[in-house]
């Protein structure tokens, strides 16, 4: 995704990313972002939640507006209850191609 | 405090991305905002995997599992009137549920909408953008992608993106 914002800002179109890895963003140097601590597919929030999205909405434009130099990236201390269920709950329920590859040789240099 | 990137992956992967050697670019590019938010024109991308199930191919899944090393580089436009029950998610590594639930989680067209009837924002464009968000070679979206949306971004008039990774 950094890659995609940076070559949009470099049309002259201001951009901000909503991004649950803010480390790649500070690592890889892009105009503006902010943080959130949401599980994976869910950058705005919960399903249903129209409030929860405003408001991280609102801190995304906010940053947009506000930033004084690129590389600006704000960590939003937005709280995500029942991490227990959730670190599981936002993954599929068959593992990605490249993880089940990735497993089976694993389980093969194990095997030796 | 700070938002913890790796919260949420387990122990093996998370190692994995913190031994990724990354560079730096420099300088970033910047796009000053041009005017005030209420003026300008949005457009939002996400990297959910969304597409539109009547009238577009889903992204190609099946050239992903015969080389789970390689991820479909492409694009699909997703329109401001897009309804949810017209959107299908092609995406292997998050649990789509909730994006075909409430798409709003990941490409805010309603959220969007609202904020333009209220004048908070000027207007939302026409045309939004879904990449599938695991790539693990960037150069097609650097090269092609992403400098063909940025025309279409420019062709609606769009001053200001928000784009949405999952």
């Amino acid at each position: 995704m950094p890659v995609l914002a940076r070559v949009v800002e470099a049309a002259g179109i201001s951009t901000v990313i909503v991004t649950m890895m803010p480390y790649f963003a500070e690592a890889l140097g892009v105009a503006r972002a902010v943080g959130v601590e949401f599980p994976f597919g869910h950058p705005l929030g919960h399903a249903g939640d129209r409030d929860e999205q405003m408001k991280v909405i609102g801190d995304a434009l906010r940053v947009l507006r506000d930033a004084p130099a690129p590389g600006t990236v704000e960590h939003l201390l937005y709280e995500w209850p029942d991490f227990e269920r959730w670190k599981t709950e936002w993954q599929p329920s068959e593992p990605s191609p490249v993880i089940a590859l990735l497993r089976e040789r694993r389980r093969a240099q194990a095997e030796g | 405090m700070s938002v913890d990137s790796f919260r949420w992956l387990p122990g093996a992967i998370a190692a994995y991305y913190r031994g990724l050697p990354l560079q730096k670019v420099d300088p970033i590019p910047w796009a000053p905002l041009a005017k005030p938010i209420e003026k300008c024109r949005f457009a939002l991308v996400t990297t959910a995997g969304l597409y539109m199930k009547d009238c577009d191919p889903s992204f190609d899944l099946d050239g992903e599992r015969r080389n789970p090393f390689w991820g479909d580089p492409s694009y699909r436009v997703i329109p401001r009137e897009a309804r949810q029950e017209e959107v299908g998610v092609a995406h292997l590594h998050i649990n789509a549920a909730d994006l075909l639930a409430d798409m709003n989680v990941a490409l805010p067209v309603q959220r969007f909408l609202e904020l333009e009837a209220a004048g908070k924002i000027g207007s939302l464009a026409p045309s939004h953008y879904a990449f599938m968000g695991y790539q693990p070679d960037t150069s097609e979206w650097e090269k092609r992608y992403a400098p063909e949306m940025a025309r279409r971004m420019k062709d609606e008039g769009v001053d200001a993106a928000v784009l949405t990774p999952t």
